[in-house]
């Protein structure tokens, strides 16, 4: 899997694409493939406001449930409606469509604190061979 | 050719779709009081001419209909039923007959206490023993199923921390732990933080000391672990706790690994609960319900549920004059019919007895566990307790999950293990014989699951679109959970 090289990424398994001061976030190919088969997502109210590395919604698959964690500080304003009716965007196309919430950036620094794509991709490696 | 079946209804029907109008399944006798005119005595708003999908079958149809219903399930009864974390044991006919004596199967619960005194001295011996068993001093038999008896537990545990003048926010949970554990903290108006497992699969304890601080109420663990491994460490993480003002909740899920040989109340639990559906052979699943009873050491003893049962000169009584008590947390006096099974196994096995069942349970799991590590891949090499857990990793390569193995288990003749459970194993399969099988059994099923290895190597398309030998092919779990219907719709045309 080739990581879009524009994106950062947690340790958690969730990336950010940052445009004009707005972050849109999601969970990476890795996680939804960890998770299997998704069937429903519960995510904030528009709104909201997200602590970095807080807990803001879940992710319940055929397997389990997951807590998603923000990667970064800021308000939501914007939740993808899509999910609600169409979950399995999330496993088709976790980079794109599969998104989840766009958020107002407060702190550039935090998104400088995330790993990017080549670190991603050699963390995510390091994590299988365990 | 065609091999005999039961009866060549193979896609039952519901039973309201099997009404013919005007059947008549019944006669009664005539009638020897007054008629009375329903619309006169109830009003005309109260009484219905008809009732939609009302089955008018004969008693033969009904009884048919469900014994051909009940031959399409897998039972404890037909064969090992290996599902990881559940403890599926045989339940012992003895406790049914038990069960069945008159005046246990037909008392009230509005029974005075003087014409009750049986039915107290069976609640109050089974809380003694619980408690010998648990190594806690008091006993609750309220709560009506594990869960239940984790929020019981989890609620005493916040009464009791604000008498101290400290009330707290944070329970801490393992990573390996059960969904409930975290669930019921959630619930119980916690904050839950999460304790990330070692390399062998045990609490680290040094991650531990990070999160113990002076917010934390409580730790919830389960010991055997979901990972089917013995906390070695356990009396330490108790000691890390207790330093800080906090306590240990002991989820009991996993006591057939320790009954007889070791007890939470002797490593450091506080509060811990037992689940009889489990350990104590009542039935489990749908055949339930369970019993969830709580232990406590002394210093929680006062935050029981009432009624507690206390022993006076004229005979047991019910004692509700309980201030400090956080009050009734089931109606009555919990799953009764369950609390006699219990008891009965525990009388019929005694101490010893019981000892051996868990020495079985732990000797089963280890003898299905070096008859797979062959063939499946070991994730944790601590040994195991009454369970072994192994990983998909060598079927993955072929394209195989454990899923799809526990698919093509059900074709080889048994009930599948626990899927991808505990999460911290990737593509877990977690596999709970318990004592009562024999080695025949075990070793048959052994040899299924060598079986299936072979067929993934050499055939993974087929294991994949297990099970082909049952009367519903694989049914599309995702889509079932993304558009349930749950309400019944008519019979497609």
């Amino acid at each position: 899997m080739d990581y879009p090289i524009d994106y950062r990424y947690s340790r958690e398994h969730e990336w950010v694409r940052l445009e004009n001061g707005t972050a849109t976030v999601g969970i990476t190919h890795h996680a939804q493939e960890q998770l299997g088969d998704v069937v429903f997502v519960e995510l904030p109210s528009v709104g909201s406001k997200l602590e970095a590395e807080g807990a803001f919604g879940a992710v319940e698959s055929v397997k389990a449930v997951s807590d998603i964690y923000a990667p970064i500080s800021g308000d939501v304003i914007a939740v993808n409606e899509a999910l609600m009716d169409a979950p399995e965007l999330i496993n088709s196309d976790p980079h794109g469509e599969g998104w989840l919430v766009k958020l107002t950036v407060f702190d550039r620094s935090e998104i400088q604190r995330l790993l990017n794509a080549d670190q991603y991709t050699k963390y995510v490696a390091a994590e299988s061979d365990e | 050719m065609t091999r005999v079946r039961q009866h060549q209804t193979q896609d039952e029907l519901l039973v309201f779709e099997r009404s013919s109008p005007g059947k008549v399944g019944y006669q009664l006798p005539a009638l020897d009081v007054p008629a009375a005119d329903p619309v006169e005595v109830l009003g005309k708003e109260r009484v219905r001419e008809s009732i939609d999908g009302f089955p008018e079958v004969s008693e033969v149809e009904v009884v048919r209909h469900f014994t051909r219903l009940s031959t399409w399930n897998y039972a404890i009864d037909l064969g090992l039923y290996p599902l990881g974390s559940c403890t599926m044991k045989y339940n012992p006919r003895l406790n049914e007959a038990v069960a069945r004596i008159e005046g246990i199967v037909d008392a009230h619960p509005y029974q005075p206490e003087s014409m009750a005194q049986g039915l107290l001295r069976i609640q109050r011996t089974l809380e003694t023993y619980l408690a010998d068993i648990a190594g806690m001093d008091a006993v609750t038999l309220q709560p009506a199923a594990g869960a239940h008896g984790e929020l019981t537990g989890l609620l005493m545990i916040r009464s009791y921390l604000e008498s101290q003048g400290s009330p707290r926010r944070v329970v801490l949970i393992p990573d390996s732990a059960h969904g409930t554990n975290p669930a019921t903290a959630a619930i119980a108006g916690y904050e839950t933080r999460e304790i990330p497992s070692n390399r062998e699969g045990m609490i680290d304890l040094a991650a531990l000391r990070l999160a113990a601080d002076d917010s934390v109420a409580a730790l919830m663990v389960t010991n055997p672990n979901t990972v089917g491994i013995f906390e070695r460490d356990i009396a330490a993480v108790a000691d890390i706790l207790h330093r800080q003002g906090a306590l240990l909740y002991v989820d009991g899920a996993n006591m057939n690994a320790l009954v007889g040989i070791a007890r939470p109340g002797d490593f450091g639990a506080d509060v811990m609960h037992l689940n009889l559906h489990k350990t104590f052979s009542t039935p489990h699943g749908g055949g339930g319900p369970g019993a969830g009873p709580v232990a406590v050491k002394a210093h929680l003893e006062s935050f029981l549920p009432v009624p507690r049962i206390r022993e006076e000169a004229g005979g047991l009584r019910y004692d509700w004059d309980r201030p400090k008590s956080i009050g009734r947390v089931r109606a009555f006096y919990g799953n009764f019919g369950v609390l006699v099974r219990a008891l009965a196994y525990i009388l019929a096995h005694g101490g010893d007895g019981l000892r051996n069942a868990t020495v079985d349970a732990v000797l089963n799991a280890s003898y299905i566990r070096r008859g797979l590590e062959d063939d499946y891949d070991l994730p944790y090499n601590a040994p195991s307790m009454h369970e072994c857990i192994f990983s998909d990793a060598r079927q993955a390569k072929y394209g195989v999950k454990t899923g799809d193995i526990a698919k093509r288990l059900i074709d080889h003749g048994f009930h599948p293990y626990t899927v991808s459970f505990p999460l911290i194993v990737r593509g877990a399969l977690m596999i709970e014989p318990t004592e009562t099988e024999s080695k025949q059994e075990l070793d048959e099923f052994i040899e299924a699951m060598r079986a299936i290895a072979r067929e993934v190597e050499a055939d993974p398309r087929l294991v994949r679109s297990a099970p082909v030998t049952t009367r519903t092919n694989r049914v599309d779990e995702t889509l079932a959970a993304r558009k349930p219907v749950l309400t019944w719709r008519g019979t497609p045309e």
